[in-house]
């Protein structure tokens, strides 16, 4: 049995604790420490990935206890690949924080190393209350990350933010109690194997308790009446925070491809929990999103409301998961990551020259590199609207494709075109605002010194869209594979309990 | 003692919803507390009630509790605990900046 499945999550973890130790240390320890972590992360990632393009499901029961007993770690390629997205966004994002904001509190990179464990953590579990955990641990880093910087705003946001979160952490609870009282399990594939045995009297409590985790996972990725919080702490967080929280909203779609292709579609009884209400919702996420980007006064809340047009966009096909759609949301989920991150980066370079008027929608003061800065933006607007030819357009090319048959595929279609438009407009009008009318009338204000640090990792996250434009080919072969994995679900279950698992079930009142 | 445990657990998780719906941060905190009290208690039970039995699979002894739900009950503890410690800190830290433990203190209209 291979160790490195571990890495990903004990690396951060030992660079989280040596930074810790050294807090009384000079802040070039922490950097280095944190700096050395993430960019091995990286490396381990695209060992696992390959391990997991063989098409080969990795199983690490921990402390040898074999599954359904003991708790296991899983890589296949849907999670291969959310670590490599995890590690690559992580880099440009570190790089950017090294430049400065993370002077502004004593705890930033212990607290992004513990980011990185929770996220690693529940991208690789196969358990559901261990994915209970990993959710907690990458939300208690998140709530000292949003905080960090200080200023009230910062801590009403965080107040909000972190309030949802333990409400939603408490319905995660309950429904996971309810699992365990009716199902007797636990582990992700063990309940696969359970659900079509429910007798027919728990059945009503098991679509309970699977409709309850579908509302956490729905608060996770802000799906419409839990979205509100978004904007508010997405708007009031440092930029580099604020470019590692766009993967969080994906770690609960990643959540409920899980338990929608591993589990629900195990039985009849739960297989149509998604019928009819989600297209719904997710087409009402991106009316909101949408209006949010237009109405909105700050240029990275306008940012914060594109991350909830990408939720409604990616689950707007999610009510029938098959090989197409999964694809399409995989796809996208690569693509919408690393653009808004990248945007939430480009929002602080252009708020750092305008003085005390910051990243607000008005007319200010000419910004200097205005060809490059202009350039960043044209990418990213081009990408996050869906125009071609960048990733944003395949992306939703891909989902649309994806439900053309199904019934849902008028109003799909409409609202995911529709987006586009006035996403794409609203992106034309700030443009102008920002760019083409500046007051010439007022002196320039004394520009900070630019930091080539930060223009670097800007440049690798704007870039990112064009590469994955380019090579759209195998990552959209390697998602219809990992896809593939995900619907077929018999191989995942089999690697984790092994071929037709014998395991003795005591009768329970 | 089914009645007495499912009744109790209603009352916190009605009384806690209710306090978290308040506009006072110290309400909210409590509501959270309460609710975070009722939900542990239903994972407890959610292994069936069982009186005077050990946890263990003794030989000889026919009836054991369940210890799983235990374990988790610990997890969801200690997880909550210090999830409200660190609330107690931000209201703190907010009510100090604001001078008010209203929600929406010092909200901008903008």
């Amino acid at each position: 049995m291979s160790h490195v499945i571990l890495v990903p999550i004990l690396l951060p973890l030992f660079a989280a604790i040596l930074c810790i130790a050294g807090h009384k240390r000079s802040i070039a320890y922490r950097r280095a420490v944190s700096l050395v972590s993430t960019l091995l992360l990286p490396a381990f990632a695209v060992m696992l990935l390959a391990s997991a393009a063989r098409d080969e499901i990795t199983v690490y029961a921990m402390g040898n206890w074999p599954a359904p007993f003991g708790i296991v770690l899983v890589l296949d390629r849907l999670s291969a690949a959310m670590l490599m997205l995890t590690a690559l966004l992580a880099v440009p994002v570190l790089l950017y924080a090294i430049a400065g904001a993370d002077e502004k509190g004593r705890g930033f990179h212990a607290l992004f190393q513990l980011q990185l464990v929770g996220l690693n953590g529940a991208f690789l579990t196969g358990d559901i209350f261990n994915l209970f955990v990993f959710f907690e641990v990458l939300l208690a880093a998140s709530y000292g990350l949003l905080a960090h910087g200080g200023g009230l705003l910062r801590a009403r946001a965080s107040l909000v933010y972190v309030i949802m979160n333990l409400a939603g952490s408490t319905l995660f609870l309950i429904a996971l109690a309810l699992i365990y009282g009716t199902l007797g399990t636990l582990n992700i594939a063990d309940l696969a194997v359970v659900v079509p045995q429910v007798a027919l009297s728990d059945q009503a409590l098991v679509r309970t308790a699977f409709a309850l985790l579908i509302v956490v996972f729905a608060l996770k990725s802000a799906l419409l009446p839990l979205s509100f919080w978004l904007p508010l702490s997405y708007g009031a967080a440092v930029a580099p925070v604020a470019a590692l929280f766009a993967i969080l909203t994906k770690v609960g779609i990643y959540a409920l491809l899980r338990v929608a292709g591993i589990i629900f579609s195990a039985a009849d009884f739960t297989v149509n929990l998604f019928e009819p209400w989600l297209v719904p919702i997710a087409i009402a996420t991106i009316a909101l999103g949408t209006a949010g980007v237009l109405a909105a006064a700050r240029l990275t809340v306008v940012v914060a409301y594109l991350v909830v047009v990408s939720t409604g966009t990616m689950l707007s096909v999610a009510s029938h998961l098959d090989i197409n759609s999964a694809t399409a949301i995989i796809y996208y989920m690569v693509h919408s990551t690393l653009v808004t991150a990248g945007f939430f980066l480009l929002a602080d370079t252009i708020a750092r020259q305008r003085g005390e008027l910051e990243d607000r929608l008005q007319r200010g003061p000419r910004v200097k590199n205005l060809a490059q800065i202009g350039a960043a933006f044209l990418v990213l607007a081009v990408a996050v609207s869906g125009m071609p030819p960048l990733s944003g357009f395949l992306g939703k090319f891909m989902l649309m494709h994806s439900v053309q048959s199904s019934r849902w595929a008028v109003g799909v279609w409409t609202t995911l075109l529709v987006s586009s438009l006035i996403v794409g407009l609203a992106m034309a009008r700030h443009v102008s605002v920002l760019f083409w009318e500046p007051k010439v009338d007022e002196p320039p204000p004394a520009y900070p010194p630019s930091s080539k640090l930060r223009a670097f990792a800007l440049i690798l996250l704007v870039a990112a869209s064009p590469v994955l434009t380019l090579v759209t080919g195998s990552v959209s072969a390697y998602a219809r594979a990992a896809a593939d994995q995900l619907i077929t679900r018999q191989l995942y279950i089999e690697a984790v309990l092994g071929i037709s698992p014998q395991i003795f079930r005591e009768r329970r009142p | 003692m089914e009645l007495i445990l499912s009744l109790g657990i209603g009352l916190l998780t009605a009384t806690g919803i209710y306090l978290i719906l308040r506009e006072r941060t110290f309400s909210v905190l409590l509501g959270i507390t309460l609710l975070s009290y009722a939900t542990n208690l239903f994972i407890f039970v959610s292994g069936r009630l069982t009186i005077g039995a050990p946890p263990l699979l003794v030989p000889g002894q026919m009836d054991h509790t369940d210890a799983i739900p235990q374990a988790l009950v610990l997890t969801a503890i200690v997880i909550s605990f210090g999830m409200t410690a660190y609330v107690v800190a931000l209201a703190l830290k907010a009510k100090g900046e604001s001078g008010t433990d209203h929600v929406d203190a010092g909200e901008q209209r903008r």
